[in-house]
């Protein structure tokens, strides 16, 4: 037995568990999949003196199309979100880059919204947040905003969530007509931290020059790191290896900004940056093409 | 004053009631509360696998859910897999007669993990059987052994 003691609490709907929130403000910590906080909780690293346990409020477990996006709750499971048609369909840069979080047991029972609040520099989820322009619903009990992803992410580990407001829905509009996308990263096991990732979305107009693109890194600074500068120097152009290239050594060399660890320097990391950029690249432009 | 939370649960097939702790990992509870030591502790951060069990039929490590979580679900581990030790079941045979353990601490992880891979994909290739395995860390066999033993258990189990 090793966390610290804490007062767990196990509400069975959304209105209980806002009031609880209200009630423990600052002192109260979401329990959501558990698979990023249990872990701090079992080193010490955290000790919240209220557990406020989402696991019984069934109400915010689901994926469903509505308006052109898909709605989901924010304790919709990893696994849930693989094996999801609408997502396959519509958003199919999630589908593809939901495996590489963690390992199937971990997806079994964490959450999208844990994910998303843990905000993780490291993680998938935050950066196919950004990159799919997803919007963020919060809750408290004085009332509901939305927040786009870009607003969201505040810094390592850090959101723009208040003390008494819970992430309830993500929202994802479907991915545009003509548009190809690629998620690919480097981690020395599957399944382990990558040491550099990148989430690209490519769309093509009917010249098939391209129209729009993006291009988001995971492990490349304090949260996932939307390199606006390198999508733009795609755009209006007719994609080539030359553009693709100086658009991942824009990326690469001036927009993230990595931190290094005991497996790769930042030079490496910069290095993997600038591969993955091509590569990803490459792919989401053919598979554009090919929806064309 | 500790709060005591009154839970209930089906482990393997049998029903148990018991007052917990709410900071009480449901591992520990499988050990030192059931008696059920097949379940084993390794790194207790998620990272190993060894403790991995069923929660309503799917995988999950026992060491990042607290015990009260697992109030009125249904738990199976290591032990559920057969009652009589003569009469092994067909995962747990395949993995003695192709050399699939050594040591044998990650091993009941290991078949936990397959169980529901195995219900999901009968016919598994090497590929996606070394995959499903990446959750799970054995020090002895270097996987080959394993991987074996998996392929040998789905066509055993067809």
């Amino acid at each position: 037995m090793k966390p610290a003691p804490f007062e767990y609490h196990a509400p069975d709907s959304i209105e209980q568990a806002l009031g609880l929130m209200s009630q423990h403000a600052g002192e109260g910590k979401i329990l959501a999949g558990g698979q990023s906080l249990v872990p701090a909780m079992n080193f010490r690293v955290v000790q919240p003196s209220v557990l406020i346990d989402l696991n019984r409020v069934a109400e915010l477990s689901y994926i469903r199309e509505e308006d052109n996006a898909i709605r989901i709750g924010s304790m919709a499971r990893e696994r849930h979100l693989e094996f999801d048609s609408s997502i396959k369909k519509r958003t199919p840069l999630l589908h593809e880059a939901v495996p590489f979080i963690a390992h199937p047991q971990i997806r079994n029972r964490g959450t999208i919204g844990g994910s998303i609040v843990n905000a993780d520099p490291a993680a998938e989820l935050p950066v196919l947040m950004l990159a799919l322009s997803a919007r963020l619903k919060a809750k408290s009990k004085s009332g509901e905003r939305w927040v786009e992803a870009k607003d969201f992410f505040a810094g390592m580990f850090t959101t723009a969530l208040e003390p008494d407001e819970i992430l309830v829905e993500i929202e994802l509009p479907f991915m545009m007509p003509n548009t190809g996308w690629s998620f690919m990263e480097v981690a020395p096991r599957a399944g382990d931290y990558a040491l550099m990732g990148v989430a690209a979305l490519i769309t093509l107009d009917g010249n098939g020059k391209c129209e729009a693109a993006k291009l988001v890194y995971l492990n490349a600074g304090d949260g996932p790191v939307d390199a606006i500068e390198a999508a733009e120097s795609l755009v209006g152009e007719a994609l080539n290896d030359n553009l693709i290239e100086s658009a991942a050594v824009i990326a690469s060399e001036k927009e993230i900004n990595p931190f290094g660890n005991m497996h790769a320097s930042t030079d490496f990391q910069r290095h993997l940056a600038k591969v993955l950029t091509q590569k990803a690249l490459k792919q989401a432009t053919q598979r554009a093409g090919e929806s064309q | 004053m500790t709060q005591s939370i009154s839970i209930t649960l089906k482990v393997n097939d049998k029903e148990y009631k018991r007052e917990v702790e709410p900071r009480l990992l449901l591992s520990d509870f499988l050990r030192h509360e059931l008696g059920l030591t097949g379940t084993h502790v390794g790194c207790e951060h998620g990272v190993c696998g060894a403790c991995t069990i069923l929660v309503d039929e799917e995988s999950a490590r026992s060491c990042l859910m607290f015990a009260v979580q697992a109030d009125g679900h249904n738990i199976m581990t290591v032990e559920g897999l057969t009652k009589d030790k003569d009469n092994l079941h067909p995962l747990q045979h395949a993995f003695w007669e192709a050399h699939g353990l050594q040591c044998g601490y990650c091993t009941p992880g290991i078949l936990m993990t397959m169980i529901p891979f195995l219900k999901q994909n009968p016919d598994p290739t090497e590929d996606e059987i070394r995959h499903a395995l990446s959750g799970n860390l054995c020090r002895c066999t270097g996987y080959q052994h394993i991987v074996d033993a998996v392929k040998l258990a789905s066509e055993k189990m067809k």
